[in-house]
C-alpha cells in the first residue's frame, strides 16, 4: 500500500500568525437521522458522545462534529479510519445509515497565534464575536466552502483537498505581517 | 434585527431572503376553483400584530423558515423550519 501524502505536503506559512497544512488526518462521515445506536456507534469511532446542534466534541485526537440534522464528521488518526468503520457498521448493522472515508477528500489547515482569528475574519462570512466554544462553523473561505472550529489556542479549518492551494494561497495573504486588524 | 434560525443560531437579517406570508405554504391544487387560486395568489391579511412571515436563510443552511413576528413590537416570537412544520 502507497504511503498517505497530505494535499501539500505539510506546507506552512510564518505572517502575523503561522498557518499549516496538517494531516493526512483521519476523517469520516456518518449520516444518519434517527437511529437508536447513533451514540453507541460514534462512541465506539471517536469516543465521544453525540455532539449538539453546531458543536464539535473532542477527545485527544479524537473528535465528533455536528454538520446537519442528519451529518457528523468524524476525526481520527488516519491510520484509525478502516477500524472506525468497521466499529459503526457493527453499532448500526441493523439501520439506515451511511458511513465513507473522506479522509483523501479533505485539506486541514492550522491557524495559530494570538491574531489568528484576524486571518480568518478577512475570509470569512462570520461574526467571531459571537461565536460560542466548542461551535463548529460550516462556512465558506472566500470562493470556496469550508469548516473550522477553534481548539487548543488556534483554529483548525477543513477545506476540500481540490481547492487546499486557494486556500493556503488565501490564508498567506490574509496572515501578511503588517494587515492585522 | 437578527433571527435565530434553529440550524445556524443567531444570524443577522442580512443572511435571509424575505419571501412573503407562510399563506404560500397552503397552495390550492391544480383543478381547485379559480376563487381558491385567488385567495391564494391576491388575497392577504395585513394584520398591526403576529404575523407568520416566510424567510430563505440563502447565507446559512439553505432551509426555509417560518418566522412568527410582530409588527407593533418587532418582536420575533419564533422561528422554525418549514421542512419539520409539514410533517
Amino acid at each position: 500500500m502507497s504511503d498517505p501524502v497530505s494535499a501539500l505536503g505539510g506546507a506552512s506559512y510564518a505572517g502575523f500568525a503561522t498557518i499549516r497544512e496538517i494531516g493526512p488526518l483521519g476523517m469520516i462521515t456518518l449520516r444518519a437521522k434517527g437511529v437508536k445506536s447513533l451514540d453507541k456507534a460514534i462512541k465506539a469511532a471517536v469516543g465521544t458522545k453525540v455532539p449538539a446542534v453546531r458543536r464539535i466534541e473532542i477527545a485527544g485526537d479524537k473528535a465528533c462534529g455536528w454538520m446537519s440534522p442528519d451529518e457528523y464528521l468524524l476525526i481520527l488518526p488516519y491510520g484509525g479510519v478502516a477500524d472506525a468503520l468497521a466499529a459503526i457498521a457493527a453499532a448500526l448493522k441493523a439501520e439506515h445509515h451511511l458511513a465513507v472515508d473522506v479522509s483523501d477528500a479533505r485539506a486541514v489547515f492550522r491557524v495559530e497565534g494570538a491574531k489568528a482569528s484576524d486571518v480568518l475574519r478577512k475570509l470569512m462570512p462570520v461574526d467571531f464575536d459571537r461565536l460560542e466554544p466548542g461551535e463548529l462553523r460550516r462556512t465558506r473561505a472566500a470562493q470556496v466552502p469550508a469548516a473550522f472550529w477553534q481548539a487548543d489556542g488556534g483554529f483548525t479549518l477543513v477545506s476540500f483537498r481540490s481547492v487546499a492551494g486557494y486556500v493556503m494561497g488565501l490564508l498567506q495573504h490574509s496572515a501578511q505581517p503588517g494587515s492585522e486588524l | 434585527m437578527r433571527l435565530t434560525c434553529p440550524l445556524c443560531g443567531s444570524r443577522d437579517r442580512r443572511e435571509f431572503h424575505y419571501y412573503g406570508a407562510a399563506d404560500y405554504l397552503h397552495r390550492p391544487a391544480a383543478e381547485d376553483a379559480p376563487d381558491a387560486w385567488d385567495i391564494y395568489l391576491h388575497l392577504r391579511d395585513n394584520p398591526a400584530g403576529v404575523v407568520r412571515d416566510l424567510w430563505y436563510h440563502e447565507l446559512g443552511c439553505a432551509q426555509w423558515l417560518i418566522v412568527t413576528r410582530n409588527t407593533v413590537t418587532h418582536e420575533i416570537s419564533g422561528v422554525a423550519l418549514v421542512a419539520e412544520s409539514a410533517k
